[in-house]
């Protein structure tokens, strides 16, 4: 043990030096919007100098996914040591090189159910950046009963010929590739008809349709296949068993969204607030109800970051409930909304504004709407409360 | 460091459970009130815990203890909050023994060994007002011969009636509200000029009032620095609402989990009253609010055993979460049992009555909101 404890300060302290020798400043502020998340793809541009030099560092020493295999383009990094990275990330505020739903959802899925033409095919695409993922889940008619999904794949030689729509699918104009639940089977049990099938999104046959939001953006998208023909071999896992996957992906991607509102390293809430409202003449926030808001709220989020950094403890140790990542989902969504609320409440009349350069193009007023997503996306927060009843509770009829 | 008990806090957290459980379920507690017993708790208990080493828990080994630190303090607090068993653990064998480890060696000599075997009850005494604001400390110590005199009131002193020494946070110079001009002494009960009056609460656990009148004290009374006691008491206080904290995590996740059983047992329109969605997700949000509570009370114990000197903003969000969590808890499990909740015969409102106490003990989470506000300056 005190020899494993010396190998892991001085990976510590390797790390934190070569953080400080390559992380330009650039990269260490907060992000205001989401053009500071560089995205990869094989249509990216990189918003600046330092965004291409910060990712293409990281990409070389494969910590755009460190605890990723090597042979996936990871840098094969254990448990402790990706802790350690993360913390000295944080430590001086840089940001995270890539932003991918390739690394959030669908690399850990491709890691546990994928086969090893797969991975080798997809995951170091993914590890530097260079296809960019979106998510085929949600249907017009499937949102919170995701498993009654409608769109079909019918088999015809080698091949599916794929047939239907998705709707929220986020980004999916500016993605290179889809992974995508389809119905395979329409006459089992509706969790036990569908595959989860991976295709380019230049496949003939694949349109999409910008959804514009109360933001005044459009995040979302609607997607079409028509006719599209895609090989078996896409299939992850079985045929008919892609419900596991999806599940499994779920869980990565909740843990992901409940992680929002802490990713964008943004300022304190009690300093925004003070920068608007003023203090007393004992340095409180002229303001006793919000101060005493933004206390409790600071207190729920710290405590969450505790709770969060307990789940990946607890999941090392193989001691972590699989449902729990819709327990945070469920707290982390509804805290971010939170904080959004005081924000807008803390911006008073300054926050409302919506084109002016002033309010850098109401990013504030923006911001706040997104976040109402929140608790929908991935998941609402009434069923993450049914998920927590049910798996982790075992109420009755649940 | 993990944020999970090791094998070896986990081994002490199922002994500590099974003895407590087996002990002092939560009729030892009805019984003890119930009969009106004048000490409060069990001694005979308390000698066995000593034999098993929790009442030296903290105490350095080299006077009888078993030198554990505030995870494992935190660790038996949370199964004496499951069964809410009345025991000199948290002013004895966490408050005073932390204090007195940061006192002279004469002073640890004379006190610690006796913690450790069981021997000594002991107190802290530091609210004066209706809330905890231990900078207010407005008792006087008046410089008198070679000591001091003490002159004014203690209220929550937690065994004071039965206590065999007490630790006095007094103060020396300054004005009350200034950090500067406290410090903290050893008294003897017994001393003349000090009354006692027990009061009985509303959890039926141990507290009392004490009255120093021109009650005389030597120098070598003085725990650490005349004037300069600020610290010393922050860092014990700090110590005392970790431990609270993990208390209140196990009065919740008690609570919590006598409710989750009775919402599977009773029914009500010929249906489990689980089944009813409109109970399932306040269920499942406690459930949440519980895990997150837990979480915080260990982050403060750990930072409290690896970097005392700046524990306090995690001392702070654990007593402040876990307050705000445990009252969420006791108030659903009432709700959630209904008119059975409102019986004495019922446990639930027993673990109702504990939060309460444990929320204004080393100061409520309105207290700790305030001064995490203050420290990030707003």
């Amino acid at each position: 043990m005190p020899m494993l404890d010396a190998d892991l300060d001085q990976f510590r302290r390797d790390t934190r030096a070569w953080l400080e020798a390559n992380c330009p400043a650039e990269m260490r502020k907060p992000m205001t919007s989401d053009e500071d998340n560089f995205w990869g793809g094989r249509n990216t541009k990189f918003a600046s100098g330092a965004q291409k030099v910060w990712f293409e560092r990281m990409r070389d020493k494969g910590w755009t996914v460190p605890d990723w295999p090597t042979q996936y383009g990871g840098g094969g990094l254990d448990g402790a040591r990706t802790k350690i990275l993360r913390e000295e990330m944080a430590a001086i505020g840089a940001r995270s090189p890539l932003s991918s739903f390739g690394i959030w959802m669908l690399g850990p899925a491709l890691l546990k159910y994928g086969n090893e033409q797969q991975k080798m095919e997809h995951l170091p695409k993914i590890a530097r950046g260079e296809i960019r993922w979106c998510q085929g889940y949600s249907e017009p008619n499937a949102g919170s009963d995701l498993a009654s999904l409608q769109t079909r794949a019918v088999p015809d030689g080698d091949d599916f010929i794929i047939n239907g729509s998705k709707i929220w699918t986020s980004y999916a104009n500016y993605a290179d590739w889809i992974f995508c639940l389809v119905r395979t089977d329409p006459a089992a049990k509706k969790h036990d008809g569908i595959s989860f099938i991976l295709f380019d999104m230049t496949s003939p046959g694949v349109t999409t349709k910008p959804i514009l939001l109360i933001s005044g953006k459009s995040p979302f998208c609607e997607t079409f296949f028509d006719n599209v023909r895609v090989p078996q071999s896409h299939v992850v896992g079985t045929v008919n068993r892609g419900w596991d996957v999806a599940k499994y992906l779920l869980q990565h991607e909740r843990a992901m969204i409940s992680g929002m509102g802490g990713r964008d390293g943004g300022r304190p809430l009690g300093q925004v607030a003070a920068d608007s409202l003023g203090a007393d003449d004992q340095g409180r926030l002229d303001d006793a109800m919000l101060r005493g808001q933004i206390a409790s709220f600071d207190i729920d989020e710290a405590a969450l970051a505790c709770a969060a950094e307990r789940a990946v403890d607890l999941a090392k140790a193989g001691q972590l409930h699989p449902a729990f990542s819709s327990a945070m989902k469920y707290y982390g969504t509804e805290l971010n909304k939170r904080r959004h609320e005081i924000l807008m409440s803390a911006g008073g009349i300054d926050a409302l504004e919506w084109e002016s350069e002033r309010s850098h193009d109401g990013s504030r007023a923006r911001s706040w709407l997104r976040t109402k997503a929140n608790s929908i996306e991935g998941g609402t927060s009434e069923v993450m409360l049914g998920i927590v009843a049910k798996r982790i509770l075992d109420l009755p009829g649940a | 460091m993990a944020l999970v008990l090791t094998e070896e806090q986990t081994m002490l957290r199922d002994s500590a459970r099974g003895l407590i459980g087996d002990k002092a379920p939560v009729a030892h507690l009805r019984k003890l009130r119930d009969e009106r017993d004048p000490v409060g708790f069990s001694r005979d208990l308390w000698k066995s815990f000593a034999e098993m080493g929790f009442a030296g828990l903290v105490v350095p080994e080299e006077f009888g203890g078993s030198g554990l630190g505030c995870v494992e303090a935190g660790v038996v607090m949370e199964e004496i909050g499951r069964t809410l068993m009345p025991s000199p653990f948290l002013a004895t064998g966490v408050l005073v023994a932390s204090a007195l480890k940061r006192g002279s060696k004469a002073q640890q000599q004379a006190h610690l060994p006796k913690i450790a075997d069981g021997s000594l009850i002991a107190s802290l005494a530091v609210d004066e007002g209706a809330k905890h604001r231990p900078l207010k400390t407005a008792l006087q110590a008046k410089r008198s011969g070679n000591g001091f005199k003490l002159n004014g009131a203690k209220a929550m002193v937690v065994d004071g009636h039965v206590s065999d020494l007490l630790i006095v946070a007094a103060r020396s110079a300054g004005a009350p509200g200034e950090r500067e001009g406290l410090t903290l002494f050893l008294v003897d009960p017994k001393s003349k000029g000090v009354g006692i009056e027990r009061t009985v609460m509303v959890d039926a656990h141990n507290a009392a009032r004490i009255i120093f009148d021109d009650v005389e004290v030597d120098a070598d009374s003085v725990l650490g620095e005349v004037d300069h006691g600020g610290d010393l008491l922050e860092a014990v206080l700090n110590i005392g609402r970790g431990a609270v904290a993990s208390e209140m995590v196990g009065v919740a996740d008690e609570a919590f989990g006598r409710t989750v059983t009775y919402l599977k047992e009773r029914k009500q329109f010929g249906r489990l009253i689980g089944e009813f969605q409109a109970l399932q997700h306040r269920a499942a949000h406690l459930y949440v609010e519980i895990e997150i509570a837990r979480a915080a009370a260990l982050k403060a114990l750990q930072t409290l055993d690896a970097d005392p000197e700046h524990a306090g903003p995690a001392v702070a969000v654990a007593k402040a979460k876990a307050g705000t969590v445990v009252t969420l808890a006791v108030q659903e499990g009432v709700q959630m049992h209904g008119g059975m909740g409102m019986t004495d015969q019922f446990d639930i409102g027993l673990f109702m009555k504990r939060a309460r106490v444990c929320q204004e003990l080393f100061g409520d989470a309105n207290f700790h909101a305030d001064y995490l506000a203050r420290l990030k300056k707003y």
